[in-house]
């Protein structure tokens, strides 16, 4: 003993701090998964609603365009119209050759989008099998995926797009093909990567362990309970990359080496506007700020589910 | 240390290996005459052509031409362009006002980056945070080329404070708005990072366990934050290379700047093969060379990679 | 400071005047929901020299308190009442210079977990360093190898040249404490300084603490969950329960005579009091059935059951990589031996590294092992096809340490429980759901829980899904990897003693792994003492606690708390 100080022994009334049962239930409250839970925090955040309802609108753009413009975009060109100013019906002008910048623009909504979509699709179903058989199973599968991926990835996507599009195939088949397969080809080593992380963070958890335990095979428990649980950080890359895709599209199109000429895209409408940015920069300015706007709203969702499927802030 | 070393090494011969044979597999090896492949739809004379097969050794097993290929490429025998002019010669010119731009470009990205991303994270959830937070989603949704187009038109032609074209006058000054365009995606990437880096580091027990030692709280930030933060980043700005060089292409051709990338552009639109592929492989050596100094700086800033099994 | 500011209790006069005195103290929380108390009426004194410390559970505001006292409340925690008096200034709402100028120097902080309070990229001595020159003691070299040496650190000149992680957790542990005395504060707060620790380098720890305490005349502020550990270490203890001291008093007196219904429930149930009690009791001859969480099964133990597990020669080793190609053997298992009695509990005991959870691995035939056998049911489970291998798990079947880690973040509590049921293709839908209904009534969890989500329960309730689970195919044997060690005090009994209750009903069958004697003292027939993967010791449990044969045995019970504290062997 260090002291002899002599203490009094103080004992608190029962009634200020009530015994509780010890570890008691509460019965209130409605459940709440992952997802219930991150929904509910999307639901207030002033970015995503923004977002969401902006890609809707694309979405409806894209897929009827006749909703939102009775000028044909192709048919309507009449050069005497050239770098004309909005009339009546054609509310943000001509191009260089005449043809209505709204109408093209809103027509131009499906190329672009599907040059995205496609392109993300395909690198989910490579990225995230790859990644997770390279996270899951480890060993010689996973060095083999790393230095496939690692190849790939000392391409950087200009680079690797200027020599793939050099191939005579490619160069015979120019679409929204090629381009998605250039876009995937330099892609799916990130989605990869992102995969295998999350993957590796997950396999050794008890709960897998446990699953194992009671009879589950080694690859029942990857996509039972390994697979759910590392896709946060995979939906969030997928959303994100859809509007980088897009905007890799526009810029390889400004090198010649995206859609075909005859493909009605975003990227080909702001390529072939330089030509005029001097007299009519609003020929070059209106696609883009279309093509901006896709793509903000897109990594805008992105980084808004992010947020909201962060572990560190569930309630416990 | 040097067993880290030694093993990064191993790790980055067969991703080098790989990806030149990847390259020159491409353009090379695939079925079809690879030489007139090579120069699309305006095929060179005869003797041009033959003179060619015999410089990429046409006639070798695949194999033999690419370890030709591989010698070449490291004794600068790059072969000669569509005009006669030995590729390693014009590259020898180009490259370093590429590499100047370059530099600028990181500089740029890496000071602003990093002390936006600082100040962002230190006030997390102020104003100055969530602007810059939509600012840096904004840039990264505007296309290189347009932000190239709109910015030299504004600060270039409308406002007239900088040359909105480089041409034959390349300065540091000179450079400064092509690396600006250039380095403006990299820039918001780094502040996101420096911003999730400091909010993670201050929030970290260390940090608790330094304030508790009587330290204020600018020698906190200062002396742990900062440069706990700056680890991850840092390797980000190496690594940000392989983008800055992809989009040197993009810069070099709005602003007129006589580098790599200006040279690979005119090549492709005059679809010479031969120069397009040296040029590639040049740059996959830099970048795979950057990325493994890059590893090597990570390892000596963070004692615990190290010693990873 | 000099050593006459320190001053020692028999010199008399400043002595009587309290170091640190706090009173009514309230602390709120700014959450997104609105403002919560975490701490309502916090009350205690701390005279010079003296050792304190604040014993409560997870949530009841013991280190909320201690973080106040030295100003570091997390940033949206503010004091919103009350007064905390050091020397008689009140700093409950100091400025942030004051506190820059106190810190250190007049009050110190041990914190609790070594490796996430040390800088990982910075070496150990820049770390001491920072301290002695923020404080304006001399920094050099040899003033820092002299802080470590001070605090137990061997060969201190070459360990400040490390980094962190090169450390062992004891070695960290020392480092903090070397940092917190440094600069001789006059008080210095130790915030569950070693329960991140192996038990026998606890005590050593502990002991040094207590010594160079002494020495410098620092009065300290423990927090620690364990009655036992504050009883044995501090002059008096303060009982917190939900944000309010509800007891405090001299130590002993407190254990003998508890007063408060809560701190009555703490001194029931605190595993190394119990161990502690039992005995003493056995000493005294007293019968211990009553004291025992496992008394049914005690009570009603048949003398002779067969093996349904043998442990033959069982060892395991690792091929570990150490660079280009080559690689080192690391014998986690070595030779181990032992056999387990159908309906009874063996508990397989050591500090980490002795391979008792790899051995748990290997019985659970998830892992294989190097050498030996394992007979369950008299069949070597080696010899086991992949069919029998399925059946044979549904006779075995674990539960696991962490409570949070355990069950599936995804899954709500009915998929949980009733997946064992889906994968061996038990029953159908309906029969199912009625399984699991009884099953959460065994382990005495509302039915309506089956709706929520793993993340909504706290740390006692997970575990009892847990066992719910395990329980899902009527097994016959489970083993318990340190099942109850993240668990409160009081959670912790309540599911020891569920697991003794269910034991004795359903005849179960127990390999227990933990690190805590004390624990095991309550529940296991049979002992097991692993060190570094060697059997060190086994036999009843009576045998291993009152006459426990090898050195490793006796330093295991030695270092449990409270071990030389004079307890009576009534429950309270």
């Amino acid at each position: 003993m260090k002291t002899n100080h002599k203490a009094e022994h103080f004992v608190a009334p029962v009634e200020e701090t009530p015994l509780l049962a010890t570890d008691a239930v509460k019965t209130d409250d409605a459940p709440l998964s992952l997802w219930a839970d991150a929904w509910r925090k999307l639901r207030r955040r002033p970015l995503f609603i923004i977002s969401a309802v902006m890609i809707a609108l694309i979405i409806v753009v894209a897929v009827f365009p006749g909703l939102f413009t009775q000028v044909a975009p192709d048919n309507g060109c009449v050069l005497s119209n050239s770098n004309g100013a909005p009339t009546e019906g054609h509310p943000l002008g001509f191009t260089f050759q005449g043809c209505d910048i709204y109408s093209r623009i809103i027509h131009g909504t499906q190329a672009s989008l599907m040059v995205g979509v496609f392109s993300v699709i395909c690198v989910l179903i490579i990225g995230v099998t790859f990644g997770a058989l390279a996270g899951f199973f480890g060993g010689w599968v996973d060095t083999f995926f790393a230095r496939l991926g690692d190849i790939f990835f000392a391409l950087p996507i200009v680079l690797g797009a200027l020599v793939i599009t050099q191939l005579p195939f490619m160069r015979e088949n120019r679409g929204v093909g090629t381009v998605v397969l250039v876009l995937v080809v330099l892609g799916w080593p990130q989605m990869a990567r992102i995969t295998r992380g999350a993957v590796i963070e997950v396999r050794n958890a008890d709960f897998v362990t446990a699953a194992r335990s009671l009879g589950v095979s080694r690859v029942g428990s990857l996509v039972s309970h390994v697979l759910p649980n590392a896709l946060a950080p995979i939906i969030v890359l997928a959303t994100m990359e859809l509007g980088v895709f897009i905007v890799a599209e526009s810029t390889l199109s400004y090198l010649g080496i995206g859609m075909p000429g005859s493909v009605m895209s975003w990227g080909n409408d702001i390529s072939a506007a330089q030509a005029s940015i001097r007299t009519n920069p609003a020929v070059l300015l209106y696609p883009a700020t279309a093509l901006s706007i896709t793509v903000l709203s897109f990594i805008m969702l992105g980084d808004a589910l992010r947020d909201a499927l962060d572990p560190k802030s569930r309630q416990r | 240390m040097i067993q880290f070393i030694l093993r990064r090494l191993l790790q980055v011969i067969p991703v080098f290996l790989g990806t030149t044979l990847l390259v020159y597999f491409m353009v090379f090896a695939l079925p079809g005459d690879p030489i007139r492949a090579l120069f699309g739809d305006r095929p060179p004379s005869e003797a041009v052509i033959a003179q060619l097969r015999q410089q990429y050794n046409l006639d070798e097993p695949f194999w033999v031409q690419y370890g030709l290929f591989l010698k070449n490429l490291f004794t600068f025998n790059l072969g000669v362009d569509f005009t006669g002019q030995p590729i390693a010669d014009t590259l020898a010119r180009v490259f370093p006002v590429t590499a100047m731009l370059a530099i600028e470009a990181l500089i740029i990205q890496g000071v602003f980056g990093i002390a936006f991303g600082l100040v962002a994270g230190l006030r997390k959830g102020g104003i100055f945070d969530s602007t810059v937070l939509v600012l840096s989603l904004v840039v990264i949704a505007i296309p290189t080329f347009v932000l190239g187009f709109a910015l030299q038109l504004l600060i270039g032609v409308q406002l007239g404070w900088a040359k909105p074209t480089v041409g034959s006058n390349v300065t540091w000054g000179s450079l400064i708005l092509p690396a600006v365009v250039l380095g403006m995606v990299s820039f918001a990437y780094v502040l996101r990072l420096t911003r999730a880096s400091v909010i993670e580091n201050m929030n970290a027990d260390y940090v608790r366990t330094a304030t508790a030692k009587g330290l204020s709280r600018r020698q906190v930030v200062t002396t742990h934050v900062l440069r706990n933060s700056l680890i991850p980043v840092i390797t980000y700005l190496g690594a940000s290379l392989g983008g800055l060089m992809g989009g040197a292409i993009v810069t070099e051709a709005i602003f007129n700047v006589p580098g790599v990338g200006q040279k690979l552009y005119q090549a492709i639109i005059r679809t010479e093969g031969p120069t397009v592929v040296a040029i590639v492989s040049v740059l996959v050596l830099v970048f795979v060379l950057a990325n493994l100094l890059v590893d090597l700086l990570y390892a000596w800033l963070d004692p615990r990679i190290r010693y990873e099994n | 400071m000099t050593t006459s500011d320190v001053t020692i209790h028999e010199a008399g006069t400043p002595a009587d005047r309290p170091l640190l005195e706090i009173r009514d103290l309230a602390i709120s929380f700014k959450t997104g929901s609105g403002e919560v108390q975490a701490v309502r009426n916090a009350h205690l004194t701390i005279m010079p020299g003296e050792t304190v410390a604040i014993v409560g559970e997870s949530g009841s505001g013991k280190s909320t308190t201690a973080l106040a006292a030295i100003g570091l409340l997390p940033g949206n925690g503010r004091v919103a009442g009350g007064q905390i008096l050091l020397d008689g200034e009140d700093i409950s709402n100091a400025s942030e210079k004051r506190m820059i100028e106190l810190r250190g120097n007049v009050i110190g902080m041990v914190p609790q977990d070594p490796m996430s309070n040390l800088n990982p990229v910075w070496k150990i001595g820049d770390q001491v360093r920072e301290t002695l020159k923020a404080n304006g003691r001399p920094s050099g070299p040899d003033d820092v190898a002299k802080v470590l040496a001070q605090a137990g650190l061997p060969d201190a000149a070459r360990r400040a040249k490390q980094y962190p992680h090169e450390f062992s957790g004891g070695m960290r542990q020392r480092a903090l404490i070397a940092i917190g005395l440094s600069c001789q504060p006059r008080l210095l707060i130790a915030d569950e300084p070693t329960s991140a620790l192996d038990v026998t380098v606890q005590r050593q720890i502990l002991d040094h603490l207590d010594k160079m305490t002494t020495e410098l005349g620092t009065s300290v502020l423990l927090i620690t969950h364990d009655l036992g550990l504050a009883a044995e270490r501090a002059d008096k203890v303060v009982v917190m329960y939900r944000g309010n001291v509800v007891e405090a008093g001299p130590s002993l007196e407190l254990l003998q005579n508890p007063q408060h219904p809560y701190t009555q429930r703490l001194v029931a149930s605190a595993p190394s009091l119990a161990s502690r009690r039992i005995q003493v009791a056995k000493q005294l001859g007293v019968s211990t059935e009553d004291l025992l969480a496992s008394a049914e099964a005690v009570a009603g133990e048949p003398s002779m059951t067969e093996d349904v597990l043998q442990i033959q020669n069982l060892s395991k080793v690792f091929k570990l990589r150490s660079g280009f190609g080559k690689s080192t053997d690391f014998t986690a298992v070595d030779d181990v031996s032992f056999n387990v009695k159908r309906g009874t509990t063996t508990a397989i005991v050591g500090e980490s590294g002795s391979g008792k959870s790899t051995v748990a691995q290997m019985v659970l035939n998830l892992l294989e092992p190097t050498s030996g056998k394992i007979i369950f049911d008299g069949v070597d489970t080696s010899a086991l096809n992949s069919k029998e291998i399925f059946a044979f798990r549904r006779r075995v079947q674990p539960i696991f340490q962490d409570p949070y880690g355990s069950l599936d973040p995804m899954y709500n509590i009915y998929r949980t429980i009733e997946e064992p049921l889906r994968v061996h293709k038990i029953g159908d839908k309906a029969s199912r759901e009625k399984k699991v209904r009884e099953l959460l009534d065994q382990v005495s969890l509302p039915q309506s829980t089956m709706q929520r989500y793993p993340n909504e329960l706290s740390g006692g309730q997970r575990q009892r899904v847990a066992i719910a689970r395990a329980l899902a195919l009527d097994p016959e044997v489970i083993i318990c990897d340190e099942a109850v060690s993240a668990l409160d005090v009081l959670v912790q009994a309540q599911v020891l003693n569920l697991l003794a209750e269910l034991q004795s009903r359903l005849g179960l069958t127990y390999l227990f792994i933990t690190h805590d004697l004390a624990v095991v003292r309550q529940i296991a027939d049979h002992v097991c003492v692993m060190e570094k993967g060697k059997l060190v010791e086994t036999g009843s449990t009576d045998d291993v606690f009152d006459a426990p044969r090898q050195d490793y045995t006796k330093a295991l019970l030695h270092a449990i708390p409270g071990a030389r504290l004079m307890l009576p062997p009534e429950v309270a």
